[in-house]
């Protein structure tokens, strides 16, 4: 608890305008650059739960990528504790490369199937020569395992991937990034793999540790109602551009931009209604990244776009993630983002302390209410 | 009398471990028209009961006991030969996994048109590109698309594919396994448009297989519930998953309710179900959801519940469906979950 109270007053983490480019494939020599990412630009605080949010191919995985360097940045920086990680090397790197854990979707493929669960955390351990003796980096592996639910950890310990269900293999990835102590988690698409039933269960522990440890959260999903059960604030991606960010309980129950409105819209609720929900089917699917619209980039999709007799400012100028000031939707600061009415998680910070602002880059974005 | 009618099916794999009852004792129906879902965790035998419809199991697995009849006929009973023609002509099934289910090396149109001329030999070419562009065009694909490579398309254009292949051959029961899983949400909603406005315009049965409860609840008119092998719980969705209605009886449908984000309502922490479903080679005495039960009582543990109506087309298998109807808090962990098996729910559920 007291991890955020000694915190840096800046933001964790800072993408400025993040643009990550690969070549076209089609073609021996082709020049063409598509873009993934297409300018970027979002801040995590300490200790805080930020969820993005797209369909695939809207480049989350690439932005991802960049924040933990495997990826080049064809434009912008990304600025870890205030500092560009763009040329960092050397031991600098290796510090990088523990304070920023990713975990990855698939469970079954970021495990070695020849290491015991022991061995797994252990590992992460050794490649960072930490842990000291043989001794305390045996305790600190157990201790390890029994917070991320794994116990007895004496017993699990000893287990093969193989021995090991779906959940208890993902909290074991998570144990292998957490023994490291970092200061953020990538989680990329973490629960998408498990039965329902599981799912609770990795996202209570990755509440758990925020609020243990301190540690922030990039919580990447396709799935805009698991994010809602675990974030602060949200981005939404479309075709490599943040299109809305805000507080999560804000973008749920007030989506500015009308590509999430739609996506609000379909989220299946475990209800049957004789007048079935209002919902926005977006005909087709993004464009690729090789193909960006003109002007808006959602505007051949854009149901709003048609309703206002498609405006030419839609096609020809591309519009900025501006702040919508918070008219109509209750007085600025009284928002209670990132709070859980059941009282689920005492200690949930963030949100509110890093004024969470609800921007969209829609020309209309105010006639989608 | 319904399309189909399945009593009492009992389906046992043969493991290294011994027999496995994947499919212990179920019964269904499905009418002209009508969407039935079949909800469970997996390994609970949900896609083991759908694909002994057309009798499409693995070789493993054998239907001990019970009976199926499609349109009157018993299918226990076919002969090799007239399978293949209720296969696809009459039942068609909508695999899980669009990806591995298509050919790599043919074009989609090729696909489609493959059950047509299979089924109907004196199609002509000319025809058959005529019922596949109607085909492409009734599951939202440009018919110019038939060229198209499986590689060329998005997953959610693959899951149109398939679906276009399943009508080919104008069947009247599709089987659907986890059609949208795994697809972006948008996607997920068109595909689930496309099933159900089909079901609605061409008076198709669907089955439709599925762990997620929201989409059974927004799509399907009935629902059966499994667990371990069993349906726990089966009625119509507007009785089940309707607010003001009785709701869920068995307290194993309550939870999976739970499970799922519901985004309209104040934000709570989805809940999980702690422990695992029993080991099916030696499944124990009494109700098998007993261990994770958190109204369970001694009788629970030892007389296994019969499915007993509780309302209108609506039953459970539940020695305390009563409680679980009255709206009983469901959400305390139960006392004794076995550690090794319970370590799923130990920091989710239980109270630290």
């Amino acid at each position: 608890m007291t991890a955020h109270a000694t915190a840096p007053a800046g933001p964790l983490l800072t993408l400025q305008d993040l643009v990550v480019s690969y070549r076209s494939r089609r073609g021996p020599r082709s020049r063409r650059q598509i873009r993934a990412v297409d300018g970027v630009s979002f801040s995590l605080g300490t200790g805080e739960i930020l969820a993005l949010v797209g369909e695939s191919g809207c480049g989350k995985t690439s932005i991802v990528r960049a924040i933990a360097r495997l990826e080049e940045p064809a434009g912008g920086q990304v600025l870890f504790r205030g500092a560009s990680i763009a040329h960092v090397r050397g031991p600098a790197l290796r510090q990088l490369r523990r304070d920023i854990q990713v975990v990855f979707q698939d469970p079954f493929e970021s495990l070695d199937p020849r290491l015991t669960a022991f061995d797994t955390v252990a590992e992460s351990l050794l490649v960072h020569r930490l842990g000291g003796s043989r001794a305390g980096r045996r305790d600190q592996v157990l201790a390890m395992l029994e917070q991320v639910g794994l116990h007895p950890a004496e017993a699990i310990a000893r287990r093969y991937p193989h021995q090991l269900s779906g959940g208890q293999r993902q909290r074991l990835v998570i144990a292998g990034a957490m023994v490291l102590g970092p200061d953020l988690v990538i989680a990329d698409e973490p629960v998408s793999m498990l039965d329902v039933s599981l799912r609770a269960g990795i996202l209570r522990l990755m509440l758990d540790l925020r609020d243990s440890r301190g540690v922030s959260i990039l919580f990447v999903t396709h799935d805009l109602s698991l994010a809602w059960v675990v974030a602060d604030r949200v981005a939404v991606v479309y075709l490599g551009r943040i299109v809305e960010i805000g507080s999560m309980d804000e973008v749920i129950r007030a989506p500015l931009h009308p590509y999430t409105r739609a996506l609000v819209s379909v989220i299946p609720v475990p209800e049957t209604t004789t007048a079935r929900r209002e919902r926005i089917l977006l005909r087709g699917e993004a464009p690729s990244a090789s193909r960006i619209p003109g002007g808006c980039r959602f505007h051949p999709r854009c149901p709003l776009y048609r309703q206002l007799g498609e405006p030419e400012r839609c096609r020809t100028e591309d519009p900025a993630l501006v702040a919508v000031p918070p008219a109509g939707r209750g007085p600025a600061g009284t928002s209670k983002a990132g709070t859980h009415t059941d009282g689920a998680s005492p200690g949930r910070i963030g949100a509110d302390a890093a004024g969470p602002e609800h921007a969209a880059a829609c020309h209309f974005a105010k006639e989608s209410s | 009398m319904s399309l189909l009618e399945i009593t009492d099916l009992r389906v046992q794999y043969t493991t290294p471990r011994g027999p496995v009852t994947a499919v212990d004792g179920a019964s269904l129906d499905v009418d002209t028209g009508q969407v039935l879902g079949l909800a469970g965790e997996s390994g609970c035998g949900k896609t083991t009961l759908a694909l002994a419809i057309p009798r499409l199991l693995a070789r493993e697995a054998t239907i001990r006991s019970g009976s199926i009849t499609f349109g009157g006929r018993d299918v226990l009973a076919m002969t090799d030969q007239e399978l293949r023609s209720v296969r696809w002509g009459k039942i068609a099934v909508v695999f899980q996994g669009a990806m591995n289910s298509l050919n790599p090396v043919h074009t989609i149109g090729d696909q489609i048109a493959e059950p047509i001329r299979a089924h109907e030999p004196k199609t002509t070419a000319a025809q058959a590109r005529e019922r596949v562009a109607e085909l492409l065009d009734s599951v939202g694909i440009d018919p110019g698309r038939s060229r198209s490579f499986p590689h060329e398309l998005s997953g959610g254009m693959r899951q149109r594919v398939l679906i276009a292949m399943a009508l080919a051959c104008r069947p009247q029961l599709i089987v659907a396994d986890e059609p949208v899983t795994a697809l972006d949400v948008m996607t997920q909603a068109q595909i689930l448009e496309v099933l159900r406005s089909l079901s609605d315009r061409l008076e198709l049965s669907m089955i439709l297989i599925s762990h997620d409860l929201s989409v059974i609840a927004e799509v399907c008119d009935s629902v059966n519930v499994m667990y371990a092998g069993k349906i726990v719980e089966t009625g119509p969705t507007s009785a089940i998953f309707a607010p003001g209605q009785v709701g869920p009886a068995h307290p194993y449908t309550a939870r999976l309710r739970h499970a799922f984000p519901d985004i309209r309502g104040e934000r709570t922490f989805i809940e999980a179900i702690p422990g695992h479903p029993p080991d099916l080679i030696a499944p124990p005495p009494g109700c098998r959801f007993a261990d994770r039960c958190t109204i369970a009582v001694d009788k629970c543990r030892t007389d296994e519940p019969a499915l007993e109506p509780v309302g209108a087309g609506h039953a459970a298998a539940c020695h305390r469906s009563a409680l679980v109807l009255g709206g009983a808090a469901l959400d305390a962990a139960p006392l004794d979950i076995p550690a090794a098996d319970g370590v799923d729910g130990q920091t989710a559920g239980g109270p630290s």
